[in-house]
């Protein structure tokens, strides 16, 4: 009986192998969204800034507009910062949804950093980020003219992520409206 | 040349790594003394070569040879000499070498010095260490070549990331690895214990040291990450749990257990498999931490190279040494239970306890960094594990491990006795419940947290003073026989006081700075004041200067009131137009009660400047503490009785019932 507990460590420790080993057969980038071709789940939430409005899901419509999934304490998101405003600079229309985040400090992160959305709602209980399917952040959709969900990055955009990949999506879906 | 003669020393290397790893264990095994010390000799050489092979890229990086893939990548004609000689390890080649490197001189140091170890024990430890070896220089060769030429050889190359452009670059890496790395010793001789089927004294005494170097190396490397992540990332944070982050605090935690159940095995030879099983998996976990940031199964602020196939090759290191080791373990240890028998209050007890919560704490660092690829392994969802996860699973099973930590060291060998150990630690607690009383009069109940950080943190340090008040015996002798008794402490009575300050004075800090520090983000024009925290800041004058690789955007602020006088205060946004990159440079203002910190960001429309300014109380003590643990470890290092005479004397094989691990 004794030596079944000295059998302990390396049997746990074949689990956490086999873990990794399909964990690392896996790209953490691609995550299948439930979404994919699905419109948005409805939501309507407060701004991050006082007198500022907020974001509904039916403002999220119109034209191809990104979705961005950030928040103030997401170190990640900080190096994504500069692509999102630079996008934004060459007429990307980005939305942003800062997550799990007292909209205070999403606001000064905005001040702090820049703000590349045309306009931010602020979901610090997480609902809207449980119907979205967020895992974790910055994750970002890209939404079509009729407000559906046509393609889900998780993790900051590159440049490289948005000329291969985002970016052809986006003239596609600009060209088939 | 240089290239080829770096990439003919690696494939030596690893050909004597082979040599080394085969003839010390068949020799071992065979009793055979001459072909242990050709193995001996084969661990040398392959230490000279494997340096040969990084003075080859440190070479090729000071000339700037871009025909060669990884320095065009890294280093440009711009780059400072001191950064291109730190890309050397900035990439992941590069630090993968050093690794290397790291690993082959620890084995030459057991080549040289291990003369007082039995001859099969040192042959077995580095017949590890050779397989070690052989498997990371493979790793190189195979999957990550540093020395991969360029053609067409291009005019001029990339640039090293500006974020890691820093000193910290120079220093960091290099004193954590020495940590990781240090604890492969430990791995070796773990391993080299369970083949042999004993452990004795001796053992203890040549394993405490390597912990002890690895674990100061780590301390200090870890303090300075944070330090380096709190005035480069530019937003006033010293931790943010991020997996790295965890892969260098996990090791650091079994290391910390290590060397207190290694302690207890020199001293009583009780805890023996405890200790081995602790050896095995402090280096298992450097490996793992290895594996996360070169393998792309998580995503993080310090990844390099994510490549699924690295990955692979290194998950089947992991899997192959800990597996061994771990099934090596199951097969032999229990045949070595042979456990001096200690009561439950006394420093064994007190040891075992430490060493319950240490493994528990790193298991929920352990399972909050991976958490995200076990979930993933039984369902489609992916999540991420933030801090509030650690606030309710890591800082409960850290407090009464800071209580015990006071303790620890004020109680006796052995067996103690309930009521005199509460006489002895008196002071300390009556201390320790003011301060309660006092942090929870001025916090409040909201913050419960910081209030019992903030008394935890006092009873440590005072409780670690007695430790020294308690040798002198002061107020029980004259003062002059208790300048006679301070000045014959051995140094390893001060380290055990200031490695117990030490966490004590962090615990201050951590608890200080997350209660009270207090932020403003606002648009400044020169010449404007703002107040932060009872001090007045100035923005005195915005410039645009030029620096080697970059330009930037420089704020000059004057900070006056608070305790010593007015303060210069620069901070920089920097701009590298090679990587098209911003990076910010925070002017901080250190000082003893807290510091000011600034960090500048963009200008906005209206002609002024986005500043951000922290006032952070106690920060500095977070890693001030750091480094007088650090200089715990080391006085214990220096101190005389590692240097007496090992006595072989075998642990007496106990025929008690009760296992000491239990």
């Amino acid at each position: 009986m004794r030596s079944l507990i000295y059998l302990l460590p390396v049997l746990l420790f074949g689990a956490v192998i086999a873990a990794f080993a399909i964990g690392l057969g896996r790209d953490p980038a691609i995550l299948p969204s439930t979404l994919l071709d699905k419109p948005l789940p409805t939501f309507d939430l407060p701004a991050v800034r006082d007198g500022d409005v907020g974001l509904k899901s039916s403002d999220i419509r119109g034209q191809p507009r990104l979705l961005n999934v950030f928040a103030s304490w997401c170190v990640s998101c900080r190096f994504e910062h500069p692509v999102l405003l630079a996008l934004k600079a060459r007429g990307v229309p980005i939305d942003g949804l800062d997550w799990k985040d007292q909209a205070a400090a999403g606001a000064r992160y905005l001040i702090d950093n820049g703000d590349p959305y045309a306009r931010v709602g602020n979901d610090q209980p997480g609902r809207t980020g449980i119907d979205l399917g967020v895992a974790g952040v910055p994750e970002t959709f890209v939404v079509d003219a009729l407000g559906r969900v046509r393609y889900k990055q998780v993790g900051p955009i590159t440049p490289d992520d948005w000329t291969r990949t985002i970016a052809p999506l986006m003239d596609r879906l600009r060209a088939g409206t | 040349m240089t290239a080829e003669i770096g990439q003919f020393a690696l494939i030596l290397a690893l050909a004597l790594a082979c040599i080394q790893a085969g003839a010390q264990l068949w020799g071992a095994s065979r009793g055979d003394g001459a072909l242990m010390a050709v193995g001996r000799n084969a661990t040398l050489l392959q230490a000279v070569f494997v340096a040969l092979a990084f003075g080859c890229l440190a070479a090729l990086y000071l000339s700037n040879d871009f025909s060669v893939a990884l320095v065009a990548q890294h280093s440009n004609s711009a780059q400072p000499l001191i950064y291109r000689l730190g890309a050397t390890w900035g990439s992941h080649e590069g630090s993968m070498l050093l690794w290397v490197l790291i690993l082959a001189i620890y084995g030459g140091a057991v080549a040289v010095f291990g003369g007082t170890l039995r001859e099969t024990m040192r042959a077995r430890v580095l017949g590890v260490q050779g397989l070690l070896g052989a498997a990371f220089i493979g790793f190189l060769i195979f999957t990550s070549n540093p020395f991969t030429r360029l053609v067409p050889v291009p005019a001029d190359g990339g640039e090293l990331n500006p974020i890691l452009q820093d000193p910290g670059l120079v220093f960091h890496p290099p004193i954590l690895y020495l940590g990781y790395v240090g604890l492969s010793i430990a791995f070796s001789f773990a391993v080299a214990a369970l083949i042999e089927g004993t452990v004795d004294e001796a053992w203890a005494r040549w394993v405490r040291p390597w912990v002890l170097a690895s674990w100061l190396c780590l301390t200090v490397g870890i303090t300075a990450g944070s330090l380096w992540a709190y005035y480069s990332l530019g937003w006033g944070g010293w931790w943010f749990w991020d997996p790295v982050e965890n892969a260098s605090f996990m090791p650091w935690l079994l290391a910390t257990a290590l060397l207190h159940s290694a302690l207890v095995l020199e001293k009583r030879g009780a805890l023996i498999s405890w200790t081995i099983l602790l050896a095995i998996l402090a280096f298992s976990l450097s490996l793992v931490g290895t594996f996360l940031v070169r393998s792309g199964v998580l995503t993080s602020v310090h990844a390099f190279a994510l490549d699924a196939r690295r990955g692979v090759y290194i998950l089947a290191i992991i899997a192959v040494f800990t597996g061994s080791a771990l099934a090596l373990f199951a097969w032999r240890a229990p045949a070595m239970r042979t456990g001096a028998l200690f009561a439950p209050l006394s420093v064994e007890g007190g040891i075992t306890l430490n060493n319950l919560f240490l493994l528990c704490a790193t298991a929920t660092v352990f399972l909050g960094t991976f958490y995200p690829v076990f979930v993933e392994v039984f369902s489609t969802d992916a999540i991420t594990v933030g801090p509030p996860y650690y606030k309710l699973t890591f800082i409960p099973l850290v407090l009464p491990l800071l209580l015990l930590a006071g303790l620890g060291p004020l109680m006796s060998w052995r067996r103690d006795d309930l009521k005199t150990l509460a006489r002895r630690v008196m002071w300390p607690a009556v201390i320790g419940v003011i301060a309660l009383v006092a942090a929870a009069l001025l916090f409040g109940p909201g913050k419960i947290l910081n209030v019992l950080g903030m008394a935890l943190g006092v009873w440590l340090i005072a409780s670690a003073k007695l430790i020294m008040l308690r040798r002198w015996r002061v107020g029980q002798v004259g003062l002059g026989q208790s300048l006679r008794l301070a000045r014959a402490t051995p140094l390893a009575i001060w380290a055990v006081a200031l490695a117990h300050g030490g966490l004590g004075v962090t615990t201050l800090g951590i608890s200080g700075v997350t209660a009270w520090q207090t932020n403003k983000v606002l648009s400044m024009t020169a010449g404007q004041q703002v107040a932060l925290g009872g001090k007045t800041v100035t923005l005195d004058q915005v410039r645009i200067v030029r620096g080697p690789n970059y330009e930037a955007n420089q704020a000059r602020f004057t900070v006056t009131g608070g305790w010593g006088g007015a303060r210069t205060l620069i901070s920089e946004r920097r701009f590298y137009p090679v990587s098209q990159t911003h990076t910010t440079v925070a002017g901080i203002g250190f000082g003893a009660l807290g510091d000011v910190y600034i960090s500048v960001g963009d200008a906005d429309p209206n002609g002024g400047l986005v500043v951000r300014l922290w006032d952070h109380p106690l920060v500095g003590w977070i890693w001030g503490g750091g480094l007088i643990m650090a200089l715990g470890g080391a006085l214990s290092l220096a101190d005389r009785g590692w240097r007496r005479v090992v006595v072989r004397r075998r642990v007496p094989t106990a025929a008690q019932g009760v296992p000491a691990t239990a």
